[in-house]
């Protein structure tokens, strides 16, 4: 046993003595060094952006997106081992799709965390496979609208009997992200990957909480957030990759989308002015120090 | 007392006489579907200068009983195109949820790899009109082949890869064909004369404004309820256009209606003038 630690590591579905599962703390290893994922929850969306290292001058500029659509009204985004992140996608379109064939109506953003926390809790338990090496965000926006079901007839009693009850607020954004024990929690702001310290501080001054936020505001703060965390390893070269959705009456019309080129440019334009801002202040305090 | 499944809410026999269950099938060969139960009639569509606009009813007929009065049958797919179901609706049904799968499968991929990086929005997917038409045209021929034919005769209006304006049909036999504009079921008789009176050719359509294809569609949707029995006075109406993407409305109501001419009409039923 010497050669191999205490062996409480070997396995999964086996306890430390002091409570706890050492595979799984392995996998939160991996997530640690995978590029920067965060997510924005605001008023009237979500935003989805990542931090995606080039790993070679060869492949394809904005080819290979690390954000993928479950469904109409959700994206995913991971750090971590990117295969795994494929095959948490794979599994929540299937669940997805498995929930409307049920219930004909779109999968809620609150089952589907629940559906795939589930999922990344059953790798924790058996010996025949290992957890996921990836934290994944969650994003979607149920919709507000009464959503048909197909087959109905008619509209139904627009209020009172037949479960409609006026003024109620229905839908609206929803942000999970998901570890890889299967915890899972709703989130304002979510950052995980290399640079989620200071992406969370960055975050945490946005007083998400408040609601305040716009969509647009929210796409600008999470180009921002994105280049303030790749700040930290200048070395590597990165794309930035976003995504975003809105409301009904939003510019996504309550789909997940890429968002545009242009938008998209201009976040990035103005992310990296900010960052030379900052350095300027940086300067002069240290000018001024120097007078002093 | 027969208690088996068959006789349950049955008419009893000593009473009624013998039951006639040769439409369950004991013996013999598999039957598909031999006929539509509830049906939906005429689909119309019309081309114009940038778009294409269509129109259908919102009744779902059983026989000639006007069963369902709240039936939208044209449904949006893809964002640039929509669909319109005459026939068979628990067909129609059926349809829509296999093409939503499609186009949310379809969706997937242009948010996870893309043809070109120029490509800057994922909205339009690779998903279009003129796709959707041979995806179906395929399914209903190929279900055809099977003898489990989907009892429908579609339209499909939208936008062609080349974002022009597209109309094409596909009937249950998944016979496919396109012209300026189209009707299926009695409005192919009644409906689609008026239409090529405005556009027989692809270059009359390619004149004609929005304003002037509305019109014409539902002064056709007007004839339609006057002389077909199985339609309703309250229809859709979508508008297919490249700048305004899809228009639906569901809740359109027949307007000026006339039945002045009904009068001069003799020789039907128990008139004996």
């Amino acid at each position: 046993m010497t050669s191999i630690g205490t062996g409480y590591d070997l396995a999964n579905s086996i306890f430390s003595p002091d409570g706890r599962n050492f595979q799984v703390e392995y996998a939160v290893k991996a997530v640690e060094n995978g590029g920067t994922s965060i997510g924005i929850r605001c008023k009237d969306g979500v935003v989805l952006a990542v931090e995606k290292v080039i790993t070679s001058k060869l492949l394809k500029p904005g080819a290979n997106k690390r954000i993928a659509t479950v469904d109409r009204h959700l994206g995913v985004v991971y750090s971590g081992m990117v295969p795994d992140g494929r095959h948490f996608v794979d599994r929540a379109r299937d669940e997805a799709r498995g929930w409307r064939e049920t219930f004909k109506t779109p999968i809620g953003t609150a089952d589907l965390a629940s559906r795939m926390g589930g999922y990344l809790q059953a790798h924790t338990l058996y010996q025949y496979v290992r957890p996921f090496g990836i934290t994944a965000i969650v994003a979607g926006y149920d919709s507000e609208l009464e959503t048909p079901v197909e087959g109905e007839v008619g509209k139904g009693p627009s209020v009172g009997a037949g479960g409609k009850v006026t003024g109620k607020k229905h839908g609206g954004p929803f942000l999970y992200m998901i570890e890889p024990s299967g915890l899972y929690w709703g989130y304002y702001g979510a950052a995980t990957g290399k640079g989620r310290q200071s992406a969370k501080a960055e975050l945490e001054k946005l007083d998400l909480a408040a609601g305040e936020l716009s969509l647009e505001q929210a796409v600008k703060e999470a180009a921002r957030i994105i280049y303030v965390a790749h700040d930290d390893n200048k070395d590597k070269e990165f794309e930035l990759e976003m995504s975003w959705i809105s409301g009904a009456d939003g510019p996504t019309k309550g789909r997940h989308e890429e968002v545009p080129k242009a938008i998209r440019e201009e976040a990035e334009r103005l992310a990296k002015k900010a960052l030379e801002g900052d350095d300027d202040e940086e300067e002069k305090k240290d000018d001024d120090k120097m007078e002093e | 007392m027969d208690h088996r499944p068959q006789a349950w809410g049955r008419p009893r026999d000593d009473v009624y006489g013998a039951y006639d269950n040769s439409y369950l099938q004991s013996s013999g060969p598999k039957q598909a579907t031999q006929s539509p139960i509830v049906t939906g009639t005429s689909v119309i569509a019309l081309k114009f200068k940038d778009g294409v606009v269509m129109a259908a009813d919102n009744l779902a007929s059983y026989g000639s009983l006007a069963r369902f009065t709240d039936v939208p049958r044209l449904r949006s797919f893809a964002s640039t195109s929509v669909v319109g179901f005459g026939g068979d609706v628990s067909d129609m049904q059926y349809l829509n949820r296999h093409l939503t799968d499609l186009s949310i499968d379809e969706a997937y991929s242009s948010s996870t790899t893309t043809t070109s990086p120029q490509d800057s929005s994922s909205t339009t997917g690779t998903l279009n009109a003129a796709n959707l038409h041979k995806y179906l045209q395929k399914l209903l021929y190929s279900r055809r082949n099977n003898f489990d034919p989907l009892w429908n005769q579609v339209l499909v209006a939208g936008l062609d890869s080349s974002e022009r304006p597209f109309l094409a049909s596909v009937d249950m036999r998944g016979t496919a064909f396109t012209s300026p504009s189209l009707a299926t079921g009695f409005g192919a008789a009644l409906a689609q004369p008026i239409m090529r009176r405005y556009a027989e050719t692809e270059e009359q359509a390619a004149r004609l404004t929005r304003e002037e294809a509305v019109a014409v569609v539902k002064e056709c949707m007007k004839v339609l309820f006057y002389r077909d029995a199985r339609s309703l006075d309250r229809y859709s109406l979508a508008v297919v256009t490249k700048e305004g993407g899809v228009e639906i409305s569901e809740d359109e109501t027949l307007e000026k209606q006339s039945w002045a001419f009904a009068e001069r009409i003799k020789g039907y039923g128990t008139q004996t003038v």
